[in-house]
């Protein structure tokens, strides 16, 4: 009984659909017909009109590819939340929060500026401060592009907050991620980039290769992390007097492989959109993004396998993301199968630095140092080694100088802005808010209410 | 009236609640604690840093009972909860002094 009646209402509906499309393309057929009747094409009217929906298929790639970045935001808060204590768990949300939020409004009033303004000396820019170029019949294309921009320069913010996590001061934090979006980030970003724009850097005239930022995303919140991570010093408890090392375990392995997860989703609008154009060589680049991270995580674990005799879940999730770092310098001018490579190379190097930076008792709750700082390093090394033209030692030479100037730049200015908030605001919290927890000193909120949390450290 | 508590291992809480309703125990109270006795912890890897685990989460089962019940509700945890491995648990009976119903305030026998 039911189902013939199901059987004929569906029969009835499919004949109104029917019915109903024939009845549009009737209307609509006479009267487009006389629209092309009155406007004749022409050769130029045409190539016009090719060129906008060019134009237009780059806006929408563009943005696209920018609110996939932006996900990534979402990516390492929960990457971080899940590679530290339940305790500290409200104050890893708000710090990830406000990179973003922050980092928005001070690039929007300085860094796109610094970043992509007209540059004489070569060194930064020096108009386009609160967005003046945005005159009221402005191109734009200056909207999208800076959109592209904000998300990349939050992503160099939020990498330094993993480093710094467990032990900061949220106001601290909240200074750093002012001048990290304003100023830091987007004067080395004009060296490599600002020919993107308005700008022409030193840098990349003098061909340094960096497509979608090892160094200068990448490397930059890398080396910030290292030099915050020193200037703290290691969460209490961490290392003993006799030199070993103790763990201090994620509270939540599913959440940081979620992030990880997201990380990689967005880093397919990370890479590939870094054309800016929707064009076909966005797809190489997504499949050299794909194949490096992939390579990374087999051969992290592998590693971890071969050094601590288990796979390690978290190493393999580092392993992840330390090839996705490494590819994005070299992912426009590699072949897929040196992805490979660069991915497992980067994935080997990242359980070895991590290990490392224990031993010399720098404390990094999350590898972001690891990841970020030196993956990216050797990523942007690696983009001469495997280049698809063949390797010169020219190019690598050039590439050793990015990689230089952007430690020698960033150590100079995070390290210097991190002493300078350790004797001014104060930059650690102190040894009873860290044991209690950020969340309730800082913050007043406790992350998980229903739940009592019984830790031996 | 004694009091019996068992601890015992967590993935055996169901069968052992089971076999204690069959000997005609009607009300229990649960709780998750961490222990150890002879069954020594276990060593994990965190990022390249081993720790050790030295507290294993085990299951507390406490009945209150009428002394006739103690010695079936002994067998019946005794034969479920044994796996012959270090870790299996304890049981401890103890006196009781006083059993009161809440709601009714009944006190003594009656009220377990």
């Amino acid at each position: 009984m039911k189902a013939t009646t199901l059987g004929s209402l569906r029969r009835k509906g499919g004949l109104a659909f029917i019915a109903l499309i024939l009845a549009t393309a009737l209307g609509v057929a006479p009267a487009a017909m006389a629209d092309e009747a009155k406007a004749a094409a022409t050769v130029e009217s045409n190539a016009a009109t090719i060129a906008e929906v060019q134009s237009h298929a780059d806006y929408v790639w563009t943005l696209v590819a920018a609110v996939l970045v932006f996900l990534m935001q979402a990516g390492f808060a929960m990457v971080e939340t899940g590679l530290t204590r339940a305790k500290n768990a409200v104050n890893i949300m708000m710090k990830n929060l406000m990179d973003f939020s922050v980092g928005s409004i001070a690039f929007l009033l300085l860094g796109f500026g610094l970043m992509f303004g007209t540059s004489p000396t070569g060194w930064f820019g020096t108009d386009g401060f609160l967005l003046s170029d945005f005159a009221k019949d402005a191109d734009k294309w200056l909207y999208a592009f800076w959109m592209f921009q904000v998300v990349f320069a939050a992503t160099a913010a939020t990498i330094v907050s993993g480093a710094m996590a467990e032990r900061t001061k949220f106001s601290a934090y909240l200074i750093y991620s002012a001048v990290i979006t304003a100023l830091i980030y987007p004067v080395f970003g004009s060296w490599a980039w600002g020919s993107l724009h308005h700008g022409n850097g030193w840098l990349e005239k003098l061909g340094f290769i960096d497509f979608a930022g090892s160094t200068v995303v990448h490397s930059v919140g890398g080396w910030a992390a290292l030099w915050g991570a020193v200037m703290l010093g290691p969460r209490m408890g961490r290392y003993e007097k006799d030199g070993k090392v103790m763990a201090i375990p994620g509270h939540n392995i599913p959440m940081a492989a979620l992030g990880v997860f997201i990380l990689w989703f967005g880093w397919f609008g990370f890479n590939p959109g870094s054309t800016t154009a929707g064009n076909a060589d966005i797809a190489r680049i997504a499949v050299n993004t794909n194949l490096a991270a992939a390579a990374g995580a087999i051969a992290s674990l592998i590693a971890s396998w071969g050094i601590f005799r288990k796979p390690d879940g978290a190493m393999a999730l580092n392993g992840v993301l330390a090839g996705l770092v490494a590819i994005t310098s070299p992912c426009a001018t590699v072949t897929p199968m040196a992805s490979v490579y660069i991915g497992a190379i980067a994935g080997v190097v990242v359980v070895l630095s991590v290990l490392f930076f224990d031993r010399i008792r720098i404390d990094d709750p999350v590898g972001a140092i690891s990841v970020h700082g030196v993956c990216g390093a050797l990523g942007t090394l690696l983009a001469a080694v495997f280049h698809e033209e063949g390797f010169t030692m020219a190019r690598l030479g050039v590439q050793a100088l990015g990689v230089a100037s952007a430690f020698v730049w960033v150590s100079v200015t995070a390290g210097f802005l991190f002493f300078l908030i350790k004797k001014t605001v104060g930059l650690r919290v102190s040894e009873e808010e860290e044991m209690d927890g950020l969340d309730y000193h800082e913050h007043g909120n406790t992350a998980y209410p229903n739940f009592q949390l019984i830790e031996k450290r | 009236m004694k009091k019996v508590e068992c601890i015992v291992r967590p993935h055996l809480m169901e069968a052992v609640k089971t076999a204690l309703q069959e000997v005609g125990v009607v009300g229990m109270t649960v709780s998750e604690v961490k222990g150890f006795g002879r069954q020594k912890g276990h060593t994990e890897t965190y990022r390249g840093s081993e720790y050790k685990v030295e507290f294993l989460p085990k299951v507390k089962i406490e009945v209150a009972l009428s002394e006739e019940l103690v010695e079936p509700a002994v067998e019946a945890v005794l034969k479920t909860a044994k796996t012959d491995k270090f870790g299996d648990g304890k049981i401890f009976v103890s006196a009781l002094d006083e059993v009161i119903r809440i709601r009714t305030g009944e006190r003594g026998e009656g009220a377990l």
